[in-house]
């Protein structure tokens, strides 16, 4: 190639090429690095809800005991951080509820922000230095993460997996792609923020209205504020509205589902917002008897539980054995990692009883085991602070009735704090192990 | 020192503070993608994971922006008779943000909804809940039919304000 080729290559390139990497393509006036700061003050503090709710919930799994981990204990770095064991009875219901609720409301305000920055996926020269170079190479890992994050969340709510990996084990590492790539953009915009509100006030361009809406004045690093603004068509305060609006939406279409109660009717769209009846079952399943793949044959009258501390004794109890021995009734939270939860009377005998009746020392944990023939969460440890915890039970009716076969007769796990999952419906075994 | 800063500021085009933050987020990462290259199925998710970003930069937003032109191109024709609809006009009443409201709502709420609203959740929400997802269509409909009624409302009433201080006004 010759010298005047290259010359003329290099020329070519320092040219944008046509459409979107054109800097007069953008054209609202709204865009600007106020606007974008704005939105990504009230980002903040929500996808830090988001981060820390995630962890409790991956803490409430206790991914320390048998059985428990989903992703390998050894290579997890959550389980450096710890949370506080005990609380009251409904704090998963409180964390996982604010996990989905927060990220449903969050969307709006996550696609107003991708918007207001759209323009800078297109800037040209593609690569203006090596620092800026890595901070595209994290803003893929940043726009990437978030959109994967929101996207197996939302779908994950509605029991729809339209894809092969494993949920958990994605949106666990997935959150960690996302938050490392979040907390240095955190980081290195925290000037343009600082920047752009001292410039401009934090609340001052919301009182413009739309005939006094105009372009913020353009900074030389912005690459935001259009170099050939369209009139109008709504004030910032009118956009910011617009997504706090659909927010509220969204929240007040889904939050029933979670706060349960006559409130569950108002959750139009939330996926657990039906009612089904005012019976004592009647309140939401997850996973049926018939999708568990339970034969009648082994939840009825010849159904034993097999209780056991290993090493020291083993008993085997029939429904009514249970049913003679001291009955507990507390009011308790079905408390699902999709967010939504439920309260209801139940009625059964404590753990701690039947571990004191195979001769389990204080501060044993318990394997449970459903005779659900295959699943995920056909068996989970419960720690030792909660089986000894008074309120946690194996139950066997709820609301004063038989628990129905959806909701896990002839036995199921109930206990304060404990993600739905974990209350072990068909309960055929349990084996206390000293911790 | 601040001359070799200043050197590092030239070749590398920012604070060194900005390298070392960089490579720790870039080392956390990296940690988290190799957990995930070690599972099954890791070509899907890292498929899904760049689908994720392409779909809404290169699909959905180009979608939605050609959506609003064209409703506002609508909209300027439709409301040209009616009082307040010069933009120069301090009593300019835009007919587009009526539409733009419940459009964008409803949109939003079809975007996270659509598996149980179309459907494609029922088999999964079926084993789980017992239950087929029905009602979800015909409550979006409704949502979306209660929003724009209400929003049309809006924009009478605001263009009602409007043509009686008009008239109430000697000018």
């Amino acid at each position: 190639m010759t010298a005047t080729t290259i010359e003329r290559l290099r020329a070519r390139l320092e040219q944008p090429p046509p459409g979107p990497f054109r800097p007069d393509f953008w054209r609202s006036p709204l865009r600007g690095p106020w606007l974008t700061s704005v939105l990504g003050s009230l980002l903040l503090p929500l996808i830090v809800v988001m981060a820390l709710t995630g962890l409790i919930s991956h803490d409430a799994y206790h991914p320390e005991l048998r059985g428990n981990a989903i992703i390998a204990p050894a290579h997890d770095i959550g389980v450096l951080i710890q949370f506080a064991t005990s609380g009251p009875g409904w704090i998963y219901a409180l964390t996982q509820g604010l996990h989905v609720t927060v990220g449903l409301i969050t969307i709006p305000l996550l696609l107003a922000k991708l918007w207001s920055v759209i323009p800078k996926l297109f800037q040209w020269p593609a690569v203006r230095s090596v620092a800026n170079a890595i901070e595209r190479l994290s803003l893929l890992l940043l726009v990437g993460g978030a959109l994967f994050e929101f996207t197996t969340g939302v779908l994950n709510i509605q029991d729809y997996y339209p894809w092969h990996f494993n949920f958990v084990v994605a949106h666990y590492w997935g959150a960690w792609v996302f938050f490392a790539a979040f907390v240095v953009h955190v980081v290195v915009k925290m000037p343009v923020v600082v920047r752009s509100y001292r410039a401009r006030g934090i609340l001052k361009p919301l009182r413009e209205d739309l005939r006094h809406t105009r372009p913020e004045p353009a900074t030389e690093d912005d690459g935001l504020v259009p170099l050939a603004p369209a009139a109008p068509t709504i004030s910032r305060r009118g956009l910011l509205g617009l997504v706090g609006g659909t927010s509220l939406t969204v929240l007040a279409l889904n939050i029933g589902e979670s706060v349960g109660g006559p409130l569950r009717r108002l959750a139009l769209l939330g996926p657990r917002g039906r009612v089904f009846g005012t019976g004592p079952n009647d309140f939401q399943v997850n996973r049926t008897v018939a999708s568990a793949g339970i034969m009648p044959g082994v939840i009825g009258a010849d159904w034993r539980l097999a209780v056991s501390y290993a090493g020291g004794s083993a008993v085997s109890l029939s429904r009514a054995q249970l049913m003679a021995m001291p009955q507990h009734t507390h009011s308790l939270q079905i408390a699902c990692v999709e967010g939504w939860s439920t309260t209801q009377r139940w009625t059964g005998v404590r753990v701690s009883d039947l571990a004191a009746l195979v001769g389990a020392p204080a501060g044993s944990t318990v394997n449970v085991q459903s005779v659900q023939p295959s699943g995920l969460f056909r068996a989970a440890t419960l720690s030792s602070e909660q089986v000894r915890d008074e309120r946690a039970l194996l139950a066997l009716c709820v609301n004063g009735v038989n628990l129905s076969h959806d909701h896990g007769y002839p036995a199921r796990v109930i206990a304060p704090g404990l993600p739905g999952v974990h209350c072990t419906k068909w309960v055929g075994s349990m084996t206390f192990e000293r911790a | 020192m601040s001359a070799i800063i200043g050197h590092f500021k030239r070749r590398y085009g920012a604070n060194p503070l900005h390298l070392v933050a960089h490579v720790i987020a870039f080392a956390i990462a990296a940690y988290a993608i190799v957990q995930l290259l070690g599972e099954k199925h890791w070509v899907n998710f890292l498929g899904w994971f760049l689908a994720a970003a392409l779909l809404h930069d290169l699909v959905l937003l180009p979608a939605y922006s050609i959506l609003d032109r064209v409703a506002h191109a609508v909209s300027r024709r439709l409301h040209v008779r009616l009082p307040g609809s010069d933009p120069r006009d301090p009593a300019h009443v835009p007919l587009i943000n009526h539409v733009r409201a419940p459009a964008l709502i409803s949109g939003v709420l079809l975007l996270i909804y659509f598996p149980l609203i179309l459907g494609p959740a029922a088999p999964g929400y079926f084993s789980a809940t017992g239950h087929h997802p029905s009602g979800y269509l015909r409550n979006w409909l409704l949502i979306t039919l209660a929003l724009s009624a209400a929003s049309a409302v809006i924009y009478a009433a605001r263009v009602w304000a409007v043509r009686s201080r008009r008239s109430s006004s000697p000018a």
